[in-house]
């Protein structure tokens, strides 16, 4: 019998990300649930993938880690090219949506809700992707839970103050983070943030 | 040569009556055919020189290069047919990203070069296949240790403090013996080999070559990289001046 995904076992619960002022900022805690248990306390799930790209994933931890590897594969291929061209955001976030959406066309998806920042040819990048494939870029991003609790403190920041620097893009990361903390109960106050 | 028209050379798959495989041999002919290259293996690291001659001056400055990165720790320079040469390289990319697949971290070059060494000598084996015209150094720098291996085409592989593959082989042995390897740091080595790989070159029979550098080892901290353009015209001037005093005094001695 061929059986399907199925359901996330260990996952990350909401991911943050914002532009701000000449960067991106990524945040998002390190607990890895089991269900509705706080099973593992440090499971970090934003990497920096080279000088130019972040990424944070949300969603099942093992998918997570298994498009992680073959990212950082890529990376190392690209840097033993040695032509001193290098992965863009925008090319791994493209790469991320036809990855996610083929498995989910094949009805068996990566658990998965991955934001890409970065810098690209001296402009800021902010996108996302979820399981099903579904990618849009945007200022300020919000997975998860965060979508309903996060996302309108982060509108409501960006319009009063539309040109953060990175100091109030990460103390308005850490903030969305710790209403998240006091919201969601798949969330946890130890976070990673790039 | 001898080998020629007995029909024992036809074949990688057969021996001669005095127990020679003549189609390995004619692969290591190609290599030594082929432009100098030279690893050292000093007290921090290891360095990758080669001496890539340029065949037409309408090439483009650095193309074929000679020295290629197999896994960030992994460096390889390679002598011989680029073409054969280019799919070792290819092949050992591959069992590097299959060990990190496989086990997690970065692959040790001992087992690496067993990999790559058995590819090799597969291509030894059979009559459908010739063995790859090419020779190949890698080196790496593992747990504060530097390791260098050289394959030949027969598939053969030692473990080296220096050699030296291609045209001037003897000579380039000749002036890496002379040095204390195991006392020189990868800035000195860099120079040394930049020198012997200039000293070597035949300037009569192949007028021009482009000179390649690449380094592993503390000063890069671990990681395979050609060394960058300050240390790379250092080196070059090194080797230069060290060229024109040895022809000063060759003309003291006329």
């Amino acid at each position: 019998m061929c059986t399907f995904s199925r359901a996330p076992i260990t996952t990350g619960t909401s991911v943050l990300g914002i532009k701000f002022d000449g960067g991106v900022a990524i945040a998002a805690d390190i607990l890895g649930s089991y269900g509705s248990l706080a099973r593992f306390r440090d499971c970090p799930r934003i990497i920096k993938v080279n000088k130019n790209i972040i990424l944070g994933a949300g969603g099942d931890y093992a998918d997570y880690q298994y498009l992680k590897d073959i990212i950082e594969q890529k990376i190392i291929d690209d840097e033993c090219q040695d032509d001193g061209f290098h992965l863009k955001p925008k090319s791994l976030h493209c790469w991320l949506t036809r990855v996610l959406y083929n498995r989910r066309s094949k009805f068996d998806p990566f658990w998965t809700n991955f934001i890409v920042g970065g810098i690209q040819d001296g402009e800021t990048f902010l996108g996302t992707v979820d399981k099903l494939g579904t990618a849009y870029e945007d200022m300020h991003i919000a997975t998860g839970y965060g979508a309903y609790i996060a996302l309108p403190l982060m509108r409501d920041a960006l319009e009063k103050n539309p040109d953060l620097d990175m100091r109030q893009a990460q103390e308005l990361l850490v903030k969305c983070l710790e209403v998240l903390y006091y919201r969601d109960a798949r969330s946890f106050p130890k976070v990673s943030l790039i | 040569m001898s080998s020629i028209g007995t029909g024992y050379d036809l074949s990688a798959s057969q021996f001669s009556p005095d127990g020679r495989v003549f189609q390995v041999e004619y692969a290591q002919k190609a290599v030594e055919n082929s432009g100098t290259i030279i690893g050292l293996r000093g007290k921090d690291g290891v360095v990758l020189a080669v001496e890539k001659l340029v065949t037409s001056k309408l090439y483009e400055p650095g193309a074929n290069t000679r020295i290629f990165n197999i896994d960030r720790h992994v460096g390889m320079a390679v002598s011989g047919l680029i073409s054969d040469a280019r799919q070792i390289v290819e092949t050992a990319k591959i069992e590097a990203s299959n060990y990190r697949a496989q086990y997690g971290t970065a692959i040790p070059l001992k087992y690496l070069n067993d990999r790559v060494s058995m590819y090799m000598h597969a291509y030894t084996l059979y009559s459908a296949v010739r063995p790859f015209g090419c020779s190949v150094i890698a080196g790496s720098y593992e747990v504060d240790t530097p390791v260098m291996y050289m394959i030949d085409p027969s598939g053969v592989s030692y473990g080296y403090y220096g050699c030296a593959v291609g045209k001037a082989k003897q000579a380039a042995k000749t002036e890496i013996e002379k040095l204390k390897l195991q006392d020189l740091s990868c800035r000195e080595l860099v120079k040394e080999a930049a020198r012997i790989i200039y000293v070597v070159h035949d300037e009569l029979k192949d007028k021009q070559f482009e000179l390649e550098l690449s380094w592993v080892g503390a000063v890069t901290d671990g990681l395979h990289e050609r060394v960058p353009a300050d240390v790379y015209q250092e080196a070059e001037k090194f080797a230069k001046a060290a060229m024109a005093d040895d022809s000063d005094s060759d003309t003291e001695d006329m």
